[in-house]
């Protein structure tokens, strides 16, 4: 008996390949097949102009078989790469092109592209090309770009792409006549996904078909499908994007076509062979994309309850070299930013930077982390300010439940209003507190200190936008053998898709869950999908295949009521037979009804034979009778109004070593509401993996920067990635299920969540544990090492020792 | 000006395989694009992230730090030797499925070899021990805590494998 698999906690189908070794990610495609390999020639400078490139040397290399530079591009290949989402703010939109022309802004642009019979010549021969420089200035850091001393494109004044400035009421009258008021000024550093594979291309040009095929890891395979067509003058139809295994993406393979996504098929057009790029680790830190580097200035005034009479925020975003993916992460800080909290009157101003600098294209979380730091800093100002417990400040500025669908007067990152569907905040603090010990924490901070030791209480809170539009489309069909077949064309990078999806269909239609095979990525079975950014996967392909499901199995009754004599109504599927309810004798497979649904002349199988039995059709009409189709198909997209709001708190207890500022985490408790599960088992690990990426980006991990742009921390070496002895041994997960009613399943997206309030609830918790010892330690910028620690309690206050 | 080639037989998973490549032909490369066996995956080229980790004669070592000739008269398994040859997986792997110890999977052969190395030396760590054991492999997506219980998981399963 088939029993609900929504919200059971399944194991993967996918990880039988991965735990055996049979995954295919992007540097396994072709790999019996005697392929090509491509190496690139990078910019070692931030900022020059590139003179002249001698690239005579590289001929020579036995077994180089191709060298480009930009002198060899032609038509839209050599046109600029696309501004792939444009904005009326983004009136100065620069983005770089495949191989560089003329100039370089940062160490990493691609100049030479060179194919060869192995990576091994490929990067011999890049060693050999010669590039005469004229060395520019570099613009480094938010502080540099303001300045503007000296700019990253000399045809954008004051290094600005973009001035952004959204209003609800009047926040600047408000803060004027509060009775209480305070300035933040507040920084987040950059850091970056780090996928533990990089990006990677392999393409063949089939000349029998006249079509190319490209694998490549990306986060969007119809993105790269209409890019590439473009670029190479293909028509769409002769463009097949096939996303194998990813080995993550976090956000940076959303951004798309990348350089060498266009070099590699028209290489292997050229060369009539199939070419593979596989981006090596400093590859990736120097020429794929960073995010979160902010510099924010706050006013807030407030009454004496804590209560928000007015928030004015203005930041300045660091969007590197270029800006192929617009004002998304800056426009989500500027929205999300508000959280739980109605501030009655808010203004929000930003200007989005250029730098010589590798580029900002979102990263998990997408701007919300920054945006949640300044409010939820703020947050615990107020607290401070007025001697109030930080969870009441937040309680007394909450949207209360009564209170939904609520809009924050807002345009969203998606053009649509800012409007939340459901949530449940107050229920959700309870659980936080209490999961955490909150109210219990005073009392373990004084049992601590009189051990000597300092520990601390942080708490953050954020509202996400997930499952943004604009569609996502799936496919059923049912095969004569009573397997389905699945398929969506947004991409996978270890969400577990092929679960959670085939979940969703062995419920609706009524087969087993191990009859259901998922596709995802590939534009052969799906070709119109948008995407797996935005925490967006199981909202909107979970709710087309649901849908789609619905359609085959609507079809599959109205086969079976025929071929049973039966009114479809009165029939059920359970373990992929269909039968009249309460008459399990008379019952039909759901693959003989597969056989029934196309009238072939043909009898292929013991299924066709078996099919003969029933009579299905009206003898008076055509076989396949006018609107409908032969075979058991199902097909249905879905396209929601608006983003459906999930949220969540997170609570962490911290202790700082006295003497050496060490940072110990003791306890991490995290309260989630993603609307109704599918797969729990599968939300916790997406939890689990954010929040381990947060306390990465909140204690570890920055992008070391020097004056002259080169990045100094670019391997794994020298980048602090939180290995398990930096992550909490346990993190604990509540969660509450607030449905949302945006969608047929009353899901919410939770891919990104457990990465939001990381700066946020750590600069809290570490200003908690020192403020007895240093009362004016106030924690603005983020991340914070122990050394920065130290030195802020020497600086900020002479320690009470 | 073409590079001296050596030949090179290798044994990988009880199999041996005679290939010819240049000295600096990196081990990994060596099984991934000679072999055809891509289950090891490189991470990072310089021996941190651990993704490539095999066992030599047993022991757990990173092919992108060993070049393939330097492997020869070694025994190397690879994430494809570890499952019995009739398909069953082997405790640790088995452990990862019940626990949900692994996401895209691009580090998890790493993590498999590793720990099968670990519990052959330690067939009961404790809890402090199973985090110590994967400690020198980077995961982006898991946060580690389902990869440590898939540790003492392993430990239970490979138990109650041993003749009573």
């Amino acid at each position: 008996m088939t029993s609900k698999l929504m919200g059971q906690g399944v194991q993967r189908v996918e990880d039988q390949r991965f735990l055996r070794g049979q995954g295919r990610y992007v540097d396994d495609v072709a790999v019996e097949q005697d392929v090509l390999h491509a190496a690139v020639l990078r910019s070692p400078h931030a900022h020059a102009r590139v003179l002249d490139i001698d690239v005579s040397d590289v001929l020579d290399v036995e077994g180089v078989h191709l060298v480009y530079t930009y002198e060899d591009l032609t038509g839209p290949m050599a046109e600029p790469l696309p501004l792939l989402i444009p904005h009326p703010a983004l009136t100065e939109g620069r983005t770089q092109y495949a191989l560089a022309k003329d100039e370089v802004n940062y160490v990493g642009e691609a100049i030479a592209f060179v194919v060869a019979e192995d990576r091994y010549i490929a990067e011999d021969a890049v060693s050999k090309i010669r590039v005469q420089y004229e060395f520019l200035p570099a613009v480094v850091g938010v502080d540099a770009a303001r300045a503007a001393t000296d700019l990253v494109h000399a045809d954008v004044p004051g290094n600005i792409a973009a001035k952004l400035e959204q209003n609800v009421g009047d926040a600047v009258a408000a803060i004027a006549a509060a009775p209480h008021k305070l300035e933040l000024e507040l920084t987040i550093e950059r850091s970056a996904c780090t996928p533990m594979e990089g990006r990677g291309t392999v393409a063949r040009w089939d000349r029998d078909l006249n079509r190319l095929q490209l694998w490549t890891s990306t986060q969007s395979s119809t993105g790269v499908r209409a890019a590439v067509a473009v670029k190479m003058g293909l028509d769409l139809g002769q463009v097949d994007v096939i996303t194998p295994d990813v080995g993550g993406g976090f956000g940076v393979k959303i951004n798309h076509p990348w350089p060498e996504e266009l070099l590699v098929p028209l290489a292997a057009r050229v060369l009539g062979r199939t070419v593979k790029f596989t981006e090596d680790r400093r590859e990736h830190f120097i020429s794929s994309a960073h995010e979160r580097g902010q510099v924010q200035h706050i006013e807030v005034g407030f009454d004496d309850d804590g209560r928000l009479l007015g928030l004015n925020v203005e930041f300045w975003h660091d969007h590197g070299a270029y800006i192929p993916y617009g004002l998304i992460v800056p426009i989500i800080t500027s929205t999300q930013l508000l959280g739980p909290y109605k501030p009655q009157n808010y203004r929000v101003y930003f200007e989005s930077l250029y730098t010589n600098t590798v580029m900002v294209t979102p990263y998990r979380g997408a701007g919300r982390p920054q945006g949640c730091y300044a409010m939820e800093r703020t947050m615990d100002a107020i607290a401070k300010y007025l001697g109030k417990d930080r969870a009441e400040v937040r309680a007394v500025n909450f949207i209360q439940p009564d209170e939904f669908p609520f809009d924050q007067g807002l345009i969203f990152q998606d053009g649509r209003e800012l409007e939340y569907d459901s949530g449940d905040y107050p229920a959700s603090l309870e659980k936080i507190k209490a999961l955490v010990g909150w109210d219990e924490f005073p009392a373990f901070k004084a049992e601590m200190a009189a051990e000597g030791r300092r520990v601390g209480i942080g708490l953050a809170c954020y509202v996400e936008g997930t499952g943004v539009g604009p569609y996502e489309g799936a496919h059923v069909h049912i095969e004569t053998t009573g397997k389905v077949k699945v398929a969506t064309g947004l991409t996978t990078q270890g969400q577990g898709h092929a679960t959670v999806f085939a979940q969703l269909v062995a419920d609706e239609l009524g087969v087993k869950f191990e009859d259901v095979e998922v596709v995802t990525g590939d534009t052969r079975r799906m070709p119109y999908a948008v995407g797996t950014f935005a925490s967006r996967a199981a909202v909107m392909s979970g709710s087309a295949i649901h849908l789609a499901a619905k359609r085959a199995k609507e079809k599959a009754l109205k086969i079976a009521g025929e071929a049973l004599e039966a009114d479809p109504a009165d029939l059920e599927i359970v373990d992929g037979v269909v039968s009249v309810k309460g008459s399990p004798g008379s019952s039909i497979d759901l693959g003989t009804v597969s056989v029934l649904s196309n009238p072939l002349r043909y009898a292929f199988d013991e299924a066709s034979k078996a099919a003969t039995q029933f009579s299905v059709g009206d003898p008076g009409k055509p076989p396949v009778p006018e609107d409908e189709e032969p075979g058991l198909e199902g097909r249905d997209f879905y396209s929601p109004e608006r983003a459906t709001f999930a949220s969540g708190m997170h609570a962490v207890i911290v202790e700082t070593d006295p003497d050496t500022a060490e940072i110990t985490i003791l306890k991490y408790a995290v309260v989630h509401d993603c609307g109704n599960l599918i797969n729990p088992m599968i939300v916790e690990g997406q939890i689990h993996g954010g929040v381990a990426q947060g306390i990465g980006g909140a204690l570890y991990e920055r992008m070391a920067y020097d004056e002259s742009g080169q990045l100094l921390n670019a391997s794994f070496m020298d980048f602090l990635m939180p290995y398990v002895t930096e992550v909490p041994d346990g993190i604990d997960i509540d969660h509450l299920e607030t449905p949302s009613p945006l969608n047929p399943l009353g899901i919410k997206g939770a891919g990104e969540a457990g990465v939001i309030p990381s700066a946020a609830v750590f600069a809290a918790a570490i200003e908690d544990a020192e403020a007895p010892y240093v009362p004016g330690l106030v924690i603005t910028a983020m991340p914070i090492s122990p050394s920065e620690l130290y030195a802020l309690r020497h600086s900020q206050g002479l320690e009470n020792s | 000006m073409s590079e001296e080639l050596h030949d090179v037989r290798l044994t990988v998973n009880g199999a041996t395989h005679d290939i010819r490549v240049p000295a600096r032909r990196l081990l990994s490369d060596a099984l991934r694009h000679d072999l055809k066996l891509t289950g090891t995956h490189v991470g990072c080229e310089h021996g941190v992230c651990g993704a490539c980790t095999i066992l030599v004669d047993g022991e757990p070592m990173r092919a992108c730090l060993m070049f393939a000739v330097s492997a020869v008269d070694h025994e190397i398994t690879t994430v494809e030797g570890l499952a019995d040859e009739d398909g069953t997986l082997s405790p640790v792997q088995q452990a990862f499925a019940e626990c949900h110890g692994l996401q895209c999977g691009f580090c998890t052969p790493g993590f498999l070899t590793t720990i099968t190395a670990g519990l052959e030396a330690n067939p009961c760590p404790t809890h402090d021990e199973a985090r110590e054991m994967i400690a020198g492999n980077l995961c982006r997506c898991t946060g580690y805590q389902n990869i440590v219980k898939a540790v003492e998981r392993a430990a239970v399963l490979r138990q109650a494998q041993e003749p009573a």
